[in-house]
């Protein structure tokens, strides 16, 4: 096998959060059946609602493309299975907290019947790029850690820029989450032959493999691949385990040392980041013709009977996956869709698994932490800040509601990771109000840059309405004038004209 | 299955503000414990009623601001500002002494700036510098420390009660008799009168380093605050900037002229130094908030604590450096804001891969 390399960067603060990953780790990942319906949600990524190409009442089948992407950021979506579009209507969703959200409902006939495709697995370094790009497009596949950015459309912003790095995140640094390692530990080939592809893609020459150091196991069945492939472009970087290196711009920070800039991508400093589940995503659409139709996803907590990774078809609803792993126990009275730190808590478990849902945390109310108390300015919500702001001022500044300090003190640039939460001993909400204020702060540049479209507008229509008003003064003059050069005759001509035609309207 | 529903992050805070104090309050033990050794149990009177007036203020305050009484007790910050009280004033000072500084400290220094996170200046000291101004006489009144060869007389337990509470003296003893001159108030009126170091050093109550007792109190206040350093409770910042603030001036003067200059170990462990940055200066309301920033803050009371020894009129200056380095703590924190990651040049591309 091939070793862990540990050479790193820096990284400020973050937190060793306690791991909890030990009951989901178990036992292997747990196919679910496909349920009896499927609820497919046609915003499943970052960008424009897909478009639904089917009707109700129609039969499709299994990887058959239902809804279309449309504008410059979106992703198309597949039937999970085979079935019957039954409905297209609003439905649940964990994106909007348990509100709805439109979907198409599938009624599965539990034939899992696959739509044929015309075209053999080509070999994909025979593709062009932009063949790979394209295909990938087609494949609905979005970045599987979390963010759902699609991937497609990341790959080519990144064609723009001169990359020079591949960092595939195996790191998974929230508690709970383990669906990352259980899928590196069972599909090691399959994310390194997506590596590859997009190495391909974008002619990439150096492929860092970055596992955080509380995954032995992975960082084994990694070693192991890569030492039987021999493709020493790809190499296994051992991170330490600290919340939140995961996150892409950390990661690029921790592993090559460079600095992502405000409000830039890893691709302005020569990175591309893919999630390890995105890698093995592309593997199956561009080896084995599978549109992404299905994830891995982690079930845990205190509130399940059975902790456990399960592989799961896209649509199938929380409540459905819960039943099949062994249902609730007593304890459960949250539901939290994607991790402890950076999650959505929902209302109801009728949500359907979606693209982006890493993680299905089930918990008993997180204990009593008392009222809470003014900031004392221990400044350790500043020591444990990734991004190296100053909580504790700008708590300050969200209190007063002091739009020019807050962004001076660099709002914009907060990750929302929750550290400084977990470490104020006044148990403020800090994460909380710096969502709020940034949604301030945006509806205020909104609000200011409508008010500007406004004022030209408004500037433009005077400056018509006063063009129009001397033009038609210079008009009349110069009708005038040619009248007066033409003589009194002519004058009573045009009287005359005018008058007949008054007379004619009436 | 219908679950409620919050805010992330879902997992509890780790620390709370009332743990941290009682941490801050029991790393204080052993050096009270050593304060009662050396020089009686007055402490324990003057911590009792400095404990009671210190709650009483916070109580009353917290209640004409319409809040509720019982968090600001819970947070245990009114007991920290007595305990700070406790170990500025001599062994034996009339309580209505003590009773001042404590609601002065948090009825005008907390409170009136808006309460807990919100004060400016550092309550025990506010409420110390308000009883150096208004009962200069009682903090002259510092018993002789007890150590086996210097054999002063010391007052009974009850006696010590007595004085608490009345302010007087039994008939039989003398003022003089039982007090003692600090020995920074020893070092300080030495010098001006033109003896050097070496001949103030041979009085007996000057001790090894800081003078008796008076060192092995800032040993164990320097044994809490390495606690309190080890528990995260504070950051090394600030006790380290204290001691090259006040040591890097104390040592060049002492090499420069002897004679005529305190040696740094003294400056170091007399008066009210180790307390001071370890304790005081710690104080995270009052002190600048972001790591260099508390750097420079330590420098700052370091540096005006050897001013205020060497060239003020008060043999000590802990009060006042601490004081007037509040009043810089804003243009501090503006000062030494870290770079926010991705706004700083030239960590682009350019800065350098490790591989």
């Amino acid at each position: 096998m091939s070793a862990p390399t540990y050479d790193l960067g820096t990284l400020h603060g973050g937190l060793r959060l306690p791991g909890h990953k030990a009951d989901s780790t178990r036992s292997a990942i747990l196919d679910i059946p496909v349920p009896s319906q499927l609820i497919l949600p046609i915003t499943q990524h970052v960008g424009d609602p897909a478009q639904p190409i089917v009707g109700i009442g129609e039969r499709v089948l299994k990887g058959q493309l239902i809804a279309e992407s449309e504008g410059t950021l979106g992703a198309p979506v597949h039937a999970s299975s085979s079935g019957k579009v039954i409905a297209i209507e609003p439905w649940p969703v964990s994106r909007r907290y348990g509100d709805t959200a439109p979907c198409i409902v599938i009624e599965c006939d539990g034939k899992d019947e696959a739509i044929a495709r015309a075209d053999a697995p080509p070999n994909f370094t025979r593709l062009e790029a932009p063949d790979v790009l394209r295909k990938i497009l087609q494949g609905g596949i979005v970045g599987l850690g979390g963010a759902v950015f699609p991937t497609a459309q990341k790959l080519m912003q990144a064609r723009t820029c001169e990359i020079d790095h591949l960092l595939l995140n195996g790191v998974e640094c929230e508690s709970y989450i383990s669906c990352d390692d259980m899928h590196m530990r069972e599909r090691a080939g399959e994310i390194i032959s997506g590596a590859q592809i997009l190495m391909h893609a974008l002619k990439i020459d150096v492929c860092f493999l970055v596992v955080e150091s509380d995954k032995p196991d992975a960082i084994q069945k990694l070693g192991d691949v890569l030492g039987e492939i021999s493709d020493d472009r790809i190499v296994l970087k051992q991170v330490p385990t600290i919340y939140p290196s995961g996150g892409e711009d950390q990661l690029v920070q921790l592993v090559t040392n460079r600095e992502v800039p405000s409000g830039g991508l890893p691709s302005d400093v020569g990175c591309l980041v893919q999630n390890v589940g995105t890698a093995a995503a592309i593997h199956s659409w561009v080896i084995d013709n599978e549109p992404l139709i299905s994830r891995v996803t982690t079930i845990t907590g205190d509130g399940v009977a059975n902790p456990i990774n399960v592989r799961a078809r896209i649509g199938t609803t929380i409540a459905d996956i819960i039943e099949i792993t062994g249902g609730y126990t007593d304890k459960a009275q949250q539901l939290i869709i994607g991790g402890p730190m950076t999650g959505k808590s929902v209302s109801t478990d009728r949500v359907p698994l979606v693209k982006a849902t890493n993680c299905v945390l089930v918990m008993s109310e997180t204990p009593a932490i008392g009222p809470e108390l003014p900031c004392i300015r221990c400044g350790d919500c500043a020591s444990v800040c990734p991004v190296q702001l100053l909580p504790q001022q700008l708590f300050w500044y969200a209190c007063a509601d002091d739009e020019k300090k807050l962004r001076d003190f660099g709002l914009m640039d907060c990750i929302e990771c929750g550290c400084c939460d977990l470490v104020c001993p006044s148990h403020i909400p800090l994460t909380a109000d710096f969502r709020v204020a940034k949604g301030r702060i945006r509806e205020l540049a909104d609000e200011k840059a409508r008010a500007a479209r406004a004022r030209l507008r408004f500037e433009a229509r005077n400056d018509r309405l006063e063009r129009e008003e001397t033009e038609r003064a210079s008009e009349l003059s110069e009708q005038k004038e040619s009248a007066k050069k033409a003589g009194p005759s002519a004058i009573a001509e045009i009287l005359k004209r005018k008058k007949k035609k008054h007379e004619e309207d009436k | 299955m219908e679950f409620q529903r919050r805010e992330a992050p879902f997992l509890a805070p780790q620390v709370g503000v009332s743990s941290i104090m009682l941490q801050v309050l029991a790393a204080m033990v052993p050096a009270a414990m050593a304060h009662v050794w050396y020089f009686g149990p007055g402490f324990l009177f003057n911590l009792l009623v400095a404990a009671f007036f210190a709650s009483a203020g916070e109580a009353m305050m917290l209640s004409l601001r319409s809040r509720r009484p019982e968090t600001g007790l819970t947070d245990y910050s009114a007991l920290v500002t007595a305990a700070l009280l406790a170990f500025a004033l001599p062994s034996l000072t009339p309580w209505w002494v003590t009773a001042t500084g404590a609601l002065f400290a948090v009825v005008v220094a907390k409170h009136l700036y808006g309460g807990l996170g919100f004060n400016i200046f550092n309550p025990a000291m506010a409420g110390y510098v308000v009883i150096l101004v208004a009962f200069p006489m009682h903090l002259n009144l510092w018993v002789a420390p007890s150590m086996g060869d210097l054999d002063y007389q010391h007052l009974t337990i009850l006696q010590t009660l007595k004085f608490t509470l009345t302010g007087s003296l039994p008939d039989a003893i003398a003022v003089d008799a039982i007090s003692r001159a600090t020995p920074l108030d020893v070092m300080k009126s030495g010098l001006n009168n033109a003896r050097t170091v070496a001949e103030i050093r041979s009085i007996p109550i000057m001790g090894d380093f800081g003078g008796r007792g008076w060192e092995w109190i800032g040993n164990f206040l320097a044994f809490g605050g390495f606690w309190l350093l080890i528990k995260k409770i504070i950051r090394w910042q600030i006790p380290v900037g204290v001691g090259i603030g006040l040591l890097l001036p104390a040592t060049i003067m002492y090499m420069v002229e002897p004679g005529s200059h305190a040696s740094p170990g003294f400056h170091l462990f007399g008066g009210a130094t180790i307390l001071c940055a370890f304790f005081i200066a710690t104080d995270p309301v009052t002190a600048a908030t972001s790591p260099r920033g508390r750097l420079i803050y330590g420098i700052g009371i370091g540096f005006l604590i050897y001013c205020i020894r060497r060239w003020g009129s008060y043999a000590d200056g802990v009060a006042f450096a601490v004081l007037l380095m509040n009043m810089a703590v804003p243009a501090i924190d503006y000062l030494t804001r870290p770079h926010i990651i991705g706004h700083s040049e030239g960590r682009g591309r350019s800065g350098g891969t490790v591989d």
